[in-house]
């Protein structure tokens, strides 16, 4: 075992693993000594809390929020739901399109209430947002999006597709607090029921259907709506873990198709805030 | 000693930014990952993980056993759908031929990404029991999936508070929420309207997250081989 060639391996690719150490290359050679001083089966941990602090995980971004963050998404989510199963001939009439829709509106209900209750728990303030806080035309890009039904559901398809995006990116962030993480995870994998929902809904849709959609994401922006490119930056991506999915016998929008891709938060706030007023 | 050759270059590849090699990254994870690295890596350095035995094919421990434990149900749900096409039911409609094709594909990419990264720390395939499946019945096949994609969903969720690298923590959320599409449109399928209903979403808007040993237990009756998981982190 050598520790020290180790360091001076990953020195030749990253420069600054001293510095990620500590700020002081003197600590480093304390360590060194540190190191020839302790027994075989003691260094690894040594090592490995050192490797930890360096490398590890760590959660720039307070679980607050994090969920603050969730909140405001979901906040957009319901109202813009919400007023879409309000507004009148919007959704087809007796169709179960009237139920997919108030489900959904329910569901992302029942996560404003949730997130609200768990930053509370926390002893922080939520966010608070009512309907008149969101423009849900984007500035008038989706001037129609309460009276044209294949723009709701369009604009509901890149809500839903963002909203998975957006948790996604969030879980690193709350592994720290194991519950709210599977909590998080929860809500994730309702989003993404949702999205799968509502992109079935979109292929035979009354007044203009996207008959090429699929209940998964195709490549880069498969929703039609080129303003929605954002939503959909990076969703081609055909490595995982520096595994090319195409190389295992599938096709590139099968590679595409088999893992969804994260957002950060910043890239979401962006998203975000072209709706909110 | 041997394994502390292996960590570096595992670190390289880390440290490459791309995860250069697939192979195992076991130990750079306990390093990096969370409390108690040490300790694991003590451990791992000293006992083989993946070994078959008279108690079935063990999943292995920290996150490489997590990472087998969700190769364990690729393996399952891509031998399924793989049945599914090959023996399709009679008068399978195009759309859902093409739809089921898709989701053997993803399926087919989840167990073979997992095979690639896991790499000799890999579990060996399993062997699948389909007995209690009539693939020639539309409501049968799409019963079965609806088991398997629920559970999938519930599996992922369950696991990824368990894990300690971010970096397997995202990759196990880019694989989720593609399960979660599917369960939502294996349900569709069946039952218009049905993707999230209250059988798996609950009323605070949460769907199911199931321990490893739930899951397991329900998986079981799927497969020939044993899965001893007792070495998981819980």
């Amino acid at each position: 075992m050598n520790i020290i060639s180790i360091l001076e391996e990953i020195e030749k690719v990253d420069a600054e693993v001293y510095e990620r150490f500590s700020p002081r290359r003197a600590a480093m050679k304390q360590f060194y000594s540190f190191g020839s001083k302790v027994a075989i089966a003691a260094a690894p941990l040594a090592l490995g809390s050192m490797f930890k602090k360096a490398y590890g995980q760590t959660s720039t971004v307070a679980v607050d929020a994090v969920l603050n963050f969730a909140l405001k998404l979901e906040y957009l989510e319901y109202y813009f739901y919400q007023q879409g199963a309000a507004a009148s001939g919007l959704v087809p009439a007796g169709t179960p399109a009237v139920a997919a829709i108030n489900t959904i509106r329910d569901h992302e209900l029942a996560h404003v209430n949730l997130l609200k209750g768990a930053i509370t728990g926390l002893g922080k303030t939520p966010v608070s947002f009512t309907a008149s806080n969101f423009d849900y035309t984007a500035g008038g890009n989706f001037s129609t999006v309460f009276s044209d039904y294949p723009t709701f559901l369009a604009v509901a398809q890149v809500f839903e597709d963002t909203g998975v995006r957006a948790y996604k990116g969030q879980a690193g962030n709350l592994m720290a607090t194991p519950s709210v993480l599977q909590t998080a995870l929860q809500i994730h994998s309702v989003e993404a029921r949702h999205a799968s929902h509502i992109r079935q809904m979109r292929k035979t849709a009354a007044g203009g259907g996207v008959t090429a959609l699929k209940p998964w994401i195709t490549g880069a922006n498969d929703s039609g709506v080129a303003a929605a490119a954002a939503s959909y930056a990076g969703e081609d991506n055909i490595i995982q873990a520096g595994v090319t999915i195409t190389s295992l016998g599938v096709s590139a929008s099968a590679a595409t198709e088999s893992f969804d891709e994260p957002l950060t938060m910043a890239q979401v706030n962006s998203i975000a805030s072209l709706f909110i007023k | 000693m041997k394994n502390f050759q292996q960590e570096e270059q595992e670190v390289l590849h880390k440290e490459s930014g791309i995860f250069g090699a697939s192979l195992h990254r076991r130990s750079f994870l306990q390093y990096a990952g969370a409390g108690a690295a040490g300790i694991a890596l003590v451990a791992a350095g000293c006992k083989k993980d993946n070994e078959t035995s008279g108690s079935g094919v063990n999943l292995g421990s920290g996150d490489i056993g997590i990472l087998n434990y969700a190769y364990a149900l690729e393996q399952l749900e891509a031998a399924f759908y793989d049945a599914v096409i090959k023996t399709p039911y009679s008068n399978m409609p195009a759309n859902e031929l093409s739809l089921l094709t898709d989701i053997r594909d993803h399926e087919l990419a989840h167990r073979e990404f997992f095979k690639k990264a896991l790499g000799t720390s890999a579990i060996p395939g399993l062997e699948v029991d389909f007995t209690s499946i009539n693939f020639s019945s539309r409501q049968n096949v799409l019963a079965t999936a609806k088991v398997f994609e629920d559970l999938g969903v519930s599996a992922y969720n369950g696991a990824g508070k368990l894990i300690k690298s971010a970096d397997y923590l995202l990759l196990a959320g880019k694989i989720v929420s593609v399960e979660a599409r599917h369960a939502a449109l294996i349900r569709d399928l069946i039952e218009n309207g049905t993707f999230a209903n209250m059988e798996v979403i609950d009323a605070n808007g949460l769907d199911k997250a199931r321990t490893p040993a739930e899951v397991l237990s329900m998986a079981q009756s799927f497969l020939k081989t044993s899965i001893n998981a007792s070495n998981l982190p819980s």
